[in-house]
């Protein structure tokens, strides 16, 4: 049967068809659907783990009690996770074990523009690479016999492009993969010095195998269409080129990314007068290529920043461009904002009104960084915006931390942020740190974690209590307040930076987008009432907007969270 | 045959993911080769949304460029004008005329253009332009305003009515599945 579907539906497809028996991962576009489609079939356990560290040692304790396990992130997860990758490259596995790494070129929805084959390279492990949905499902399962035959795990590369597209898949039954029996195997599993210097030489004869075995590998395949120009690439660049390019030259398309075949690029790149590489962000192909003196043209024409295209490698080999009409008039950018009836809303306007520096972190409150609201000032990663405070109030002193605020979703708290705020509290700093609990991870699209009582399957779970949490590791101010409720929320916050202890305020309302969540009725401007002020502007809120010099609200829009009426001076806004 | 381009461009929300499902099946029961590529995460967040649909012998880009597209439905008037330069010279633009304010125009930072039908006509562009948001009330919900244009696009696409109530039936949940057909008939019928 025949089924158009996602990358990530695929991959999850190839895990159940596998016979993968356990699935922990951590929720990251464009990584995401891997999971969630993984959740549905019931052969297998799936979870959602607190981070990526946890999942991926999860899947490795699974693989080491004989079973096939997965592990899924996207590109940054990966650097979260990088410290078990790097060692169990040593251990190996027993049960086959796949990771997901979905990178991001572009970054639709991502902090920076990594190139996860780096890691691929560091921790010396193989790294295949899918263009389309029927590869994703069938990496997968060469995947779990490659982790098994060359006792490694194996990471699958994807892209947003190869994620997040639908194209054909056939779907096969599932495998019967029995768990391995488990052995005690300390030379193999124990890596203190005296094993891992052992493993550490069989990862190097590991790797001379994989060459060996890419020579020939069904993975990596020629496509010669005469002898003028030949074309090196890899996963969604391939399909750029092919577009781009036809017939007209000749393709060697790299499914193993790491470690790179030597001879089968030789081969190939000697038949062809010009050689080109065509790879998205870094220059890893091109630079195997150039180690090996091969004369190839890559990064020259193509850069490392953003997407590649058909229409770029037409451009930039062929000299061709598309023609096209375009509007005559200026076009304002639609940004995306914070969703109508977003909790988090109100605060981020009292925080920039207070002039109160803002260290964020990674989630959809990061859209309060933009305008109107402008009430951030940095955002780095998981879990950097508590860190963060505590080191810029030991340089800024008392001043600094009474002007001061780390915000950090419930998730991304649970992920690493909590670490931070030990820190806070062992390293005695007096800052403030809001928590922003709208008891769901919202950005990915809704996914449970540990503070929402429900797991990956929906069924009630144990929740961890912030405030039980923040006290448990020594912060005695904890305070809960309601986000829609603006003023006690900006009374809160001004009370907490005045005091001369650490403490945390939870901003506790779910986000306006969840079903369970009962929307009050819309709300109306009262025309004759309103001023034409536009002070309900400042909020950012989209359903608000002006019609012929008055504030007009968009009543298929608005949730009636009632935060414009807050900033309402004449009383124009009601039910 | 060659590869066709269908662009869905609107605001996040909008439901183009629905739409983009729909055409998809479609095209995969007529045995084309088809790939779509959905936009997930931050954008989705009230931002500019773009689906592409693609399909033919064989696709090997999911993605379109400008001035490759065979057909753009837009569900948002600005949004028409902001993906036209993604159209192919004698290609078809089918909007919605619902407009929704971007941040920047709800903040008086910028001016939502005026007359946007006309100036895209004026450029000599094939464009269609329905009032789907009223259409969609009348078949029940607002929401159901991407089906109105489905409707209008498989006026302008060779299949059977059959194929595409057979794909809005695969794609939409039993409980909405009337209101869907009938604002899919009510797309059918305009002009």
């Amino acid at each position: 049967m025949k089924k158009l579907m996602l990358g990530n539906e695929a991959f999850a497809r190839g895990l159940f068809e596998g016979g993968c028996q356990l699935i922990s991962s951590y929720p990251g576009t464009p990584s995401t659907e891997i999971t969630e489609f993984g959740a549905k079939y019931e052969e297998m356990y799936a979870e959602w783990a607190p981070n990526e560290k946890v999942a991926m040692e999860t899947a490795l304790g699974a693989s080491i009690a004989g079973a096939r396990s997965f592990c899924g992130m996207k590109h940054v997860g990966l650097n979260v996770a990088a410290d078990p990758l790097y060692t169990a490259a040593y251990t190996g596995v027993n049960g086959g074990m796949v990771i997901a790494v979905a990178d991001d070129p572009g970054m639709h929805s991502s902090q920076n523009e990594q190139d996860s084959r780096h890691h691929a390279i560091a921790s010396k492990v193989l790294m295949l690479e899918p263009s389309d949905s029927a590869e994703c499902k069938e990496f997968v399962k060469q995947g779990f016999e490659l982790s098994e035959q060359f006792d490694t795990p194996v990471i699958i590369r994807l892209s947003t492009r190869v994620s997040h597209s639908q194209s054909s898949v056939e779907l096969c039954d599932r495998e019967n993969v029995p768990t391995k029996p488990y052995e005690k195997n300390p030379q193999k599993y124990v890596m203190m010095p005296a094993y891992a210097k052992g493993r550490h030489v069989f990862v190097e004869e590991r790797t001379k195998k994989l060459i060996e075995y890419g020579e020939t590998s069904p993975l990596n395949t020629v496509e010669i269409n005469g002898t003028d120009v030949g074309v090196i690439t890899s996963g969604i660049a391939y399909q750029y080129a092919k577009e781009a390019l036809g017939d007209s030259v000749s393709y060697l398309k790299l499914g193993i990314v790491n470690p790179l075949p030597v001879n089968i690029i030789k081969d190939f790149a000697e038949k062809f007068k010009t050689v080109y590489v065509i790879e998205e962000l870094d220059d890893i192909i091109e630079t195997h290529c150039k180690k090996l003196g091969l004369n190839v043209i890559g990064k020259e024409l193509f850069g490392f920043i953003g997407e590649l295209s058909q229409a770029i490698i037409a451009d930039k080999i062929l000299g061709k461009k598309t023609e096209f009409t375009e509007f005559t008039e200026n076009v304002p950018v639609r940004p995306p904002v914070m969703c109508a009836g977003c909790p988090h809303r109100g605060l981020f306007y009292s925080l920039a009104k207070n002039k109160i520096t803002v260290s964020g972190d990674i989630g959809c409150y990061t859209l309060g960084a933009a305008a109107p609201l402008n009430s951030m000032d940095s955002t780095i990663c998981m879990g950097a915006s508590i860190s963060a405070l505590h080191g810029m109030n030991k340089i800024r002193g008392a001043e600094g931390e009474k002007k001061t605020v780390a915000v950090i979703g419930d998730s991304t708290f649970i992920h690493s942020g909590i670490t931070g705020l030990i820190n806070i509290a062992y390293n005695a700093t007096n800052s403030t740190v809001i928590i922003l609990d709208n008891s769901i991870t919202g950005m990915t699209g809704h996914q449970q974690n540990p503070t929402t009582g429900y797991n990956l399957k929906g069924d009630p779970a144990s929740k961890v209590s912030l405030e039980a949490l923040c006290k448990a590791v020594g912060i005695n101010r904890v305070r809960v307040v309601d986000p829609y409720n603006m003023k006690e929320t900006e009374a809160a916050v001004l009370e907490e930076l005045a005091v001369e202890e650490p403490s945390v305020i939870i901003s506790r309302r779910p986000c306006a987008l969840l079903k369970y969540v009962k929307h009050k009725p819309a709300l109306n401007v009262d025309k004759d009432k309103c001023r034409s002020c536009k002070m309900c502007l400042k909020i950012g809120c989209p359903a608000i907007s002006i019609k012929d010099g008055k504030a007009e609200i968009d009543k298929t829009l608005c949730v009636g969270c009632g935060i414009c009426t807050e900033m309402c001076r004449f009383d124009a806004i009601a039910e | 045959m060659d590869t066709k381009s269908i662009m869905i461009v609107g605001v996040g929300g909008q439901g183009s993911l629905l739409a983009s499902r729909i055409i998809g099946n479609v095209l995969l029961s007529q045995g084309f080769d088809v790939k779509v590529s959905e936009v997930h995460g931050m954008s989705q967040r009230g931002g500019s949304v773009v689906t592409y649909v693609k399909y033919g012998d064989k696709v090997y880009s999911p993605v379109i460029e400008k001035g490759e597209a065979d057909i753009i439905v837009s569900f948002e008037l600005l949004e028409a004008a902001r993906w036209l330069s993604y159209l192919k010279r004698g290609g078809h633009l089918i909007t919605s005329t619902q407009t929704l304010d971007p941040m920047p125009v709800i903040t008086g930072a910028a001016q939502y253009p005026t007359d946007i039908v006309e100036k895209i006509k004026g450029l000599g562009v094939d464009i269609i332009a329905a009032d789907a948001l009223s259409l969609a009330e009348e078949a029940g919900n607002a929401k159901a305003s991407n089906v109105v244009l489905m409707g209008l696009i498989a006026s302008k696409m060779s299949f059977d009515d059959e194929v595409w109530k057979d794909a809005i039936k695969n794609c939409v949940p039993e409980k909405f599945l009337e209101l869907n057909l009938k604002a899919f008939e009510l797309g059918k019928n305009i002009e």
